[in-house]
């Protein structure tokens, strides 16, 4: 049990040498480390995906093997952060990247890095590996060079399930100077100073949020923590729970000690499961050496948690309809005021932030707010984790200072458009926010530059899309998220977004007319005024956006009746070029709608009759484009 | 979300049912728990039946419409049995630009059903899931815990072959 900050800190000194290693920080050169190497591999759910758990099994066993148990320690991180390269494994003190590490790899590696002391540069992520095979450091890479890591500073650093590693890396420090230190309004004050904002989507400030609720009297308040991640493509909340559990523990305790608040709720998706099951072993471990429950440090605070599974409603990432859910109900949002600062979970006044957003508390306790101000722009503090997906090289998660541009994003980090495509659009925000055309690729991304472009940071997902993402098509499949996931609690909501989606059908399907595109703009702006909460108020954002930049698409695909970048099923055929055609007939046999026939037409130069589609059999699945890869003789009009 | 319910007969255990009445013990004192409630009765049952859920609002002393009104509400709660195996599509934004869209179209061809469906042998089901945040592996799809990434159409065969 810790009981006084002197235990707490006599803790950190004892167990710095597990961690020396791979801090990295000149600070931790000198201390004397346990083990000559530590391997770490990624335990987060993509390199899980793709088999993480057998590599470190592997890895003990070999080991074993060579008889070097004593010399290398095994440790299973949270994400690193480049998911497209998974599994991943580093291994310190020489910091060498492996990346997509396959089970049979292992022994070779064991034998020949370990120990002889080899590095396997074969096995390496290539762009570690500089000219004449020598190894550069990861932070060399473009994917990591400009990263700052201030909310991720642990993943992939410790190891999630030890509480010890995090007390190391002057895990509750935060929380002992805030106890012991600071009064409740002067943490306050650090806070808004920092400048830290909401990193779930809103943006408001995190400073002015608890000192809402903090003047506000009752028998019992609560800090609730927003992990209900939902936007499709972001999954940085993810990574911080399952890489670095006790951060958000003891940011809620800050944030309970600075507002008044005794309990604590983490609403999380159920749709994580290594995340639910490493925080609440977090809370367990916290609970046991006296960091969780009563009197804490000593003194008369007392602060505990629960952790409240979702079940599959975006609704509920917005944040009244987040307390609804917690309080076993349907989780449909409340009108405001009363705002939960007055009154919020079970009636009483409740502190509500994100995963991230906490995450970045105990560093501006611990390094200060000017530290924290002194990153990012005018307006917008510190850093801000992307998730960076669709077609870009370097799928992953990035913590970059506010400010960075979409091009550094795209083109340095993410390693820009695969297969030799361009750089399209990039949508930010999810079906909440909009698209980014490659014409204002220069934009600094934070929050008022977004806002200005008719998009919004969100949470924080950026998908990238190239030249055969159809925008039309793009909005539709969001507003066929937003109306599957309306509670239907309001009518321009529930109503509005539907009516919205039966327009982008029309569109489509090539029955749209010009009028069509001004009244869904005329809609759109209805229901951004008229919605009860978050969720109706930005989803008309995709289809607003993509009309904006993308007005040309549209009017193609009702004037033309055409899809420029051949997506809408409805509004393109199949052909075949008859001259191009060497009569195989692997693409009649690949139809399963036997619309492809072989004709009398015998191109010049070719011994068999071409094929042709008939386009009133043809299902346009694509099939036969497939089988003809080599020849290209069948093509989208 | 228009939910499917169920037309198959309800065959509950009295092994199921015990376990379910110990789960509504130690959580009835807190109504706010219904949904962890409701969550265990479908790790237990496979799915929400009616008769389930009146088991619950029974015991919690909850009317039935309330439970009716959150197990429709979660997308998460199933009120159709699943297969004995379920193939779950992930359709978030960065597998579907990625063609999650037609991998779920050819599972649906291929196994003649539709989303929430299961097919008549009880073999398969088909889920279109949401986002499971393994984004870096886009296109991906789950069959009960196995995890497949980096997919094409051309794999669904294969997959299916696997398990069937």
């Amino acid at each position: 049990m810790i009981k006084t900050v002197a235990e707490l800190s006599a803790l950190r000194e004892k167990h710095l040498s597990a961690i020396a290693l791979r801090d990295g920080s000149k600070a931790l050169a000198s201390v004397k480390c346990e083990y000559k190497r530590n391997v770490l591999v990624c335990g987060g759910t993509g390199c899980t995906s793709s088999n993480s758990r057998k590599i470190v099994e592997a890895l003990k066993r070999e080991i074993k093997a060579n008889g070097i148990e004593n010399e290398v320690k095994v440790v299973t991180t949270g994400c690193f952060g480049l998911c497209a390269l998974g599994p991943i494994m580093i291994v310190y003190p020489e910091g060498s990247f492996y990346s997509m590490v396959k089970v049979e790899d292992i022994p070779e590696i064991v034998k020949e890095h370990f120990v002889n002391g080899n590095v396997v540069t074969r096995l390496l992520f290539q762009e570690t590996v500089g000219e004449g095979g020598k190894v550069k450091s990861l932070n060399e890479t473009d994917f990591y060079r400009k990263q700052i890591r201030v909310a991720l500073r642990n993943c992939g650093v410790i190891d999630p399930e030890d509480i010890t590693e995090y007390i190391a890396r002057d895990g509750y420090q935060a929380l002992a100077k805030c106890l012991t230190e600071y009064t409740p309004d002067e943490v306050i004050k650090v806070v808004s100073d920092s400048g830290l904002r909401g990193r779930g989507g809103g943006g408001f400030p995190t400073g002015r949020k608890w000192a809402l609720c903090a003047p506000n009297k009752a028998d019992q308040k609560y800090v609730v923590c927003n992990a209900d991640e939902g936007d499709p493509g972001a999954f940085m909340d993810r990574s911080v729970l399952e890489g670095d559990p006790h951060c958000l523990i003891e940011a809620m305790a800050i944030a309970g000690y600075a507002v008044g608040a005794t309990q604590g709720y983490v609403y999380v998706r159920a749709e994580y499961p290594i995340a639910v099951n490493r925080l609440q072993k977090a809370i367990e471990d916290a609970r046991a050496e006296g960091l969780l429950g009563k009197n804490l440090f000593g003194t008369d605070f007392d602060f505990d948690m629960e952790v409240r599974l979702g079940a599959g409603a975006f609704v509920c990432g917005e944040e009244t309809a987040l307390m609804t859910s917690i309080e076993g109900n349907r989780g449909e949002p409340r009108p405001r005021p009363p705002f939960p600062a007055v009154k919020g979970l079970f009636g009483k006044p409740t502190v509500e932030n994100n995963v991230e957003t906490f995450a970045n508390v105990p560093q501006i306790i611990l390094k200060g707010a000017e530290w924290f101000a002194s990153m990012g722009t005018e307006n917008a503090k510190g850093t801000k984790v992307f998730a960076l997906g669709g077609k870009i090289n370097n799928t992953g998660l990035v913590e970059i200072p506010m400010g960075t541009t979409l091009r550094e994003i795209v083109e340095e980090i993410g390693g820009g458009v695969p297969n030799g495509k361009s750089f399209k659009a990039a949508q930010a925000g999810g079906p909440s926010g909009g698209c980014i055309p490659a014409s204002l690729i220069d934009t600094p991304v934070d929050y008022d530059n977004l806002t200005k472009v008719g998009c919004m940071i969100g949470s924080g997902g950026l998908i990238a899309m190239d030249e055969d993402t159809c925008m039309v098509d793009m909005a539709k499949f969001f507003l066929e998220f937003t109306v599957d996931e309306s509670c239907g609690k309001c009518t321009p909501c529930r109503v509005g977004i539907k009516r919205l989606l039966e327009i982008l059908d029309r569109i489509t399907e090539g029955n749209g007319t010009l009028e069509d595109i001004d009244r869904m703009e005329e809609l759109c702006n209805y229901i951004k005024a008229n919605s009860l909460c978050g969720l109706g108020q930005t989803a008309p954002n995709p289809v607003l956006s993509t009309i904006r930049f993308f007005r040309d698409e549209y009017v193609a695909h009702v004037v033309d009746k055409k899809c420029p970048a051949g997506v809408c099923k409805n509004l393109l055929n199949y052909v075949i070029n008859r001259d191009k055609c060497i009569g195989c007939g692997l693409c009649a046999k690949a139809c399963p709608a036997e619309a492809i026939t072989r004709t009398d037409y015998i191109a010049p130069g070719h011994k068999l009759a071409s094929f042709s589609i008939d386009t009133t059999k043809c299902v346009k699945c694509g099939a036969c484009i497939d089988s003809c890869k080599k020849i290209k003789a069948i093509y989208k009009d | 979300m228009q939910k499917k319910i169920s037309n198959h007969p309800f065959n509950g255990t009295a092994e199921q049912a015990e376990k379910l009445a110990a789960v509504i013990n130690q959580n009835k004192h807190d109504k706010s728990k219904l949904m962890a409630v409701m969550q265990e009765a479908q790790s237990i049952y496979g799915y929400l039946p009616y008769e389930v859920q009146k088991m619950i609002a029974d015991g919690m002393d909850i009317p039935i419409e309330k439970v009716f009104g959150v197990s429709t509400f979660y997308a998460q709660f199933s009120l159709t049995p699943k297969g004995e195996y379920n193939i779950s599509i992930c359709l978030g934004t960065a597998c579907y630009v990625k063609g999650a869209g037609l991998i779920f179209d050819k599972f649906s061809e291929k196994l003649g059903i539709g989303a929430e469906e299961c097919t008549a042998d009880g073999k398969f089901s088909l889920t279109a899931c949401r986002c499971i945040g393994a984004c870096g592996l886009a296109p991906v799809l789950t069959v009960n815990e196995e995890v497949y990434g980096r997919l094409g159409v051309s794999d669904v065969e294969s997959i299916l072959a696997k398990y069937r």
